[in-house]
Formats: C-alpha cells, sequence, structure tokens
C-alpha cells in the first residue's frame, strides 16, 4: 500500500495554507468562523447557466499528519484522514452529483436527509465527513490541560466541576456500543437552564440533528483508535483527554454557539 | 450459577471449533490454534479479536448474570431472545448476543475454506439467489454496504421457507426473529482492521474465497430442516 507514504506528504503543505492561521495550528474565533462559512468546495461554473455545482473537497486537520504523535500516530492519521474521511468525501460527491443536493451546504444536507430519523442515503456520508472535520479541529498537539474562562464556568455551573465532565465524557464515550461519537454540545433553548450536556451518538448521527450546537467530539467507531490502541477504548479516551483535547478549540466553538443562538 | 464458559473444558475462554483438543486438566489449559486460519486472519488479529474482544463479552455477560436471578439458567440461545426483548433489549442483550455471534462466526469459518457448496445446499442457494455466483455478489454486497458496526448473514427464513441475505447491526442476529442462520461474517472493524485496515473489500473476499465453511453451513441446514420444510408438502391422498 505505497499510498499510505503518498497521502501523508499532500497534507502537509497543505496544513500551513494561510486561511488555517499562520502558524498552521493557531486559529482565532474569527478565523474559525471564516473556515467554517467558507466550506470547502472547487466551483466550475458554466458560463451562462443559472445552475451552479460544486464538489466538496476533503480539509487537512489543522496540523500535519504526524503532529498528535505518540498519542495518536501519523499511520492512525494517514489512514483515518486519507482512507476513511476521504472515502466519505468521494462517496458523497458521487451521491449528489445530479441532484437537487449538490447547491447545498454541508449542513444543509445533513439535516434534510437525516429526514427525522428515516435516513437518506447520502446522511451517512455528509454526516461524517462533518463529523470528521469536527473531530480533527477537537484536537491539537500538546492538548489536554484544562479548560477555562467562560467555558470552565459554564462546566462548572451545568456540570458541578471539570472532573464530572470528564467522568461523563468518558462513560459516554466507552459506552457507546459498535460505533459512534461523544459530544460536548451546547443547547440554545435549555428547558432546565443547562446549557452544556454530554451526547453521545451512534454510527454517522450527530447532535446538528437533535438541535444542539456541538463543540467538542471525540470518534468511537473502532477505527479511530484500533492502530493504536486495539480493544482498549477506555485508554484512547483517557489519552484523549489528557493529551489531544483542544480546550481553546471547544472554548472559540463555544462563544460562536452562544453568538448564534443569541 | 449460569454462567458461561461455553465449552467447560477450557475454563472462561470461548472455544475455537478447530483449535487443539482441550485438556481436562486445568492446570495445562492449551490456547486454540490461532494460526489456523493465516494468512487470512492472522493470529495477532485472533489473539485480540478473540482473546480480547470475544472473552470480553463473556466476562461481561457473566458479571451482568451474577446479578440476575430471573436470567439464572437460560441456555445461551433462550438469552439471546429473551433479552432481544422484541427490539427494545435488556442490558444483557449486547453481551449475550455477540458471545452468541462470535462463536457462530468460528464456527461458520475453517482453515481450507472457500469455494463452493454442493448437493442439496447448492441447490436451495441456486433456487432461491438464481446462482451461487447471484448469491456471493448479494453477500458480498451487503457486507460493503453495511454502514457502523455489525454482521452479514446467510440465513434460512423460517417463514418464508427460503434463503436469504440479511444484515444486522452492532449485536443483532437473526435468531432474535426466530430465523436460522447458516454462516455469518463479522464486519465490524475490529474483525479486519489487524489484517486489512480500511480495505473491508479485501477481507470479505478473503473471508469468501479462503475462510467460509461450506462443510458447516450444510450441516447447519441439514439440521434446519428438522425444523423447516423446504419441499413441496406431501398432501396424501383418500
Amino acid at each position: 500500500m505505497a499510498t499510505a507514504a503518498a497521502s501523508s506528504t499532500a497534507p502537509l503543505s497543505n496544513a500551513f495554507l494561510p486561511r488555517l492561521g499562520p502558524n498552521g495550528g493557531a486559529k482565532s474565533t474569527r478565523s474559525l468562523q471564516w473556515a467554517k462559512n467558507q466550506r470547502q468546495r472547487s466551483s466550475p461554473r458554466r458560463f451562462g447557466a443559472a445552475v451552479i455545482t460544486a464538489k466538496f473537497e476533503l480539509k487537512p486537520p489543522p496540523y500535519p499528519l504526524n503532529a498528535l504523535e505518540p498519542h495518536m500516530s501519523q499511520n492512525t492519521l494517514s489512514f483515518h484522514w486519507g482512507k476513511h474521511h476521504r472515502g466519505y468525501v468521494d462517496n458523497l460527491n458521487k451521491q449528489i452529483a445530479g441532484t437537487e443536493l449538490e447547491s447545498k451546504s454541508l449542513e444543509d444536507i445533513i439535516i434534510q436527509t437525516y429526514n427525522k430519523g428515516d435516513l437518506l442515503p447520502p446522511f451517512n456520508n455528509a454526516a461524517q465527513i462533518w463529523n470528521h472535520d469536527f473531530f480533527w479541529e477537537s484536537m491539537k498537539p500538546g492538548g489536554g490541560g484544562k479548560p477555562s474562562g467562560e467555558l470552565l464556568k459554564l462546566i462548572e455551573r451545568d456540570f458541578g466541576s471539570f472532573e464530572k465532565l470528564c467522568e461523563e465524557l468518558r462513560s459516554a464515550a466507552a459506552t457507546q456500543f459498535g460505533s459512534g461519537w461523544a459530544w460536548l454540545a451546547f443547547n440554545p433553548r435549555p428547558s432546565d437552564g443547562k446549557e452544556l450536556l454530554v451526547v453521545k451518538s451512534p454510527n454517522a448521527v450527530n447532535p446538528l440533528v437533535l438541535g444542539y450546537i456541538p463543540i467538542l467530539t471525540i470518534d468511537v467507531w473502532e477505527h479511530a483508535y484500533y492502530l493504536d490502541f486495539q480493544n482498549r477504548r477506555p485508554d484512547y479516551i483517557s489519552i484523549f483527554l489528557e493529551k489531544l483535547v483542544s480546550w481553546e478549540g471547544v472554548g472559540a466553538k463555544l462563544a460562536v454557539a452562544k453568538s448564534q443562538a443569541a | 450459577m449460569g454462567s458461561f464458559s461455553l465449552h467447560a473444558s477450557c475454563l472462561a475462554q470461548p472455544k475455537l471449533p478447530w483449535s487443539n483438543d482441550c485438556s481436562q486438566n486445568l492446570n495445562s489449559l492449551k490456547l486454540p490454534a490461532l494460526d489456523a486460519l493465516e494468512p487470512y486472519m492472522s493470529k495477532r488479529l485472533m489473539e485480540t479479536h478473540w482473546g480480547e474482544h470475544h472473552h470480553g463479552y463473556v466476562e461481561g455477560l457473566n458479571k451482568q448474570l451474577e446479578k440476575n436471578d430471573i436470567l439464572y439458567g437460560y441456555t445461551l440461545d433462550e438469552l439471546v431472545k429473551v433479552t432481544y426483548n422484541n427490539g427494545n433489549p435488556l442490558p444483557e442483550f449486547n453481551n449475550a448476543a455477540q458471545v452468541w455471534n462470535h462463536d457462530f462466526f468460528w464456527e461458520s469459518m475453517q482453515p481450507g475454506g472457500g469455494g463452493m457448496p454442493e448437493l442439496g445446499l447448492l441447490q436451495q442457494i441456486e433456487k432461491d439467489f438464481g446462482s451461487f455466483t447471484n448469491f456471493k455478489e448479494k453477500f458480498i454486497e451487503a457486507a460493503l454496504s453495511l454502514f457502523g458496526s455489525g454482521w452479514v448473514w446467510l440465513v434460512l427464513k423460517r417463514r418464508e421457507k427460503r434463503l436469504e441475505v440479511v444484515k444486522t447491526s452492532n449485536a443483532v442476529n437473526p435468531i432474535v426473529w426466530d430465523d436460522i442462520p447458516l454462516i455469518s461474517l463479522d464486519t465490524w472493524e475490529h474483525a479486519y482492521y489487524q489484517d486489512y485496515k480500511n480495505d473491508r473489500g479485501k477481507y470479505v473476499n478473503a473471508f469468501m474465497n479462503h475462510l467460509v465453511s461450506w462443510h458447516v453451513a450444510t450441516v447447519r441446514i441439514i439440521r434446519a430442516e428438522a425444523f423447516v420444510n423446504l419441499g413441496e408438502p406431501k398432501i396424501p391422498v383418500a
């Protein structure tokens, strides 16, 4: 499989494109928002035609594939991003070609094809693209530690303590049976006053379809941890929380979520 | 205690059907031949899949049963159906069904497997799928399109009295609908990731061409015919 080596060189140049910030990893809230709104698409416009067709592109993680070593290996990233994530992008483009979904944003496709739980075929691919983009952004080299500021305040208000939040996240991630994700999400319309909640979801489902705004995710599909941890999912979750999670990123997403909800 | 060792001579370890003799002497616990399916399913993968995942389901189930008097004394088959609870599964279901599923999966394979079934089973496949090639295509397509974790089955549908290819998610299996599986393929990523990484297609082909045991499938359909009449009913004329 020569592709494993090839795919690790390509993103190195992509990872340092200006839109991701001058250091390739550091991002301000504004550039996050900008990047989110500027969903990567190539748009070959047809002259004279009213219809714009656009294909989704595979967005690289905001760091090189080896940047999360030794906690998440380059080997894992090269398969997880280079094969799985890329596969979802290729497959979605095939599925929406020539359909009315072609001109919609990724989030719109997700909500529409979720179809209130009666999933339409493009849902799995669309949601998995979104989920994986979000997952890479939930991590950073030298991650871990504790959140601060407004995020920490809300965590302590809604969970009691940061430790309690971590317990809930660990439990959700460990008990999601089969494939899925665990999330920290923002609820813009909480009935109990708690704006932050931990959610787990199966396969490709994400909190957007539940009306929440995700601010953190951990991928617990086996392909996310099998090469590095085999069946030891709890160890993977611990390493994620201790060494990988980007609380700055989470805080930024929380700020965006609150401003959208206001 | 309703504790599942499945084959008591191997203590609490699930047994592999092609293993060496599991000695009655508990002190000389022999491991099954985890390398027997090489190179299509490596020893390293078997050590994790059987030794950690399958073993984990057995231990998890035993722990759950320690606290549950109602489920004490059920056979594994009964446990799976009862805890499925008509689609609203009880906590024990995942473990019970996964124990059952993995036993069934190991037995669905053999060293030197693959090829084609013969005689009665082949005839039934040709009757219900048109040809063996058609069946194989359907089975592979099901395995490749199953999203998330799950299993693909060749099943004898009891009421319809015909063979079908069925996909199930996570731990679900056809016995909860009272159907009779003949072979299964584990498409959870842990079943192939160490050997094939993301290339599920290669794994499925290796299974179809080198691992699946049509011998076992034949034995299973012979047994099934004690419960399902696959022929035309013989109505005596007065």
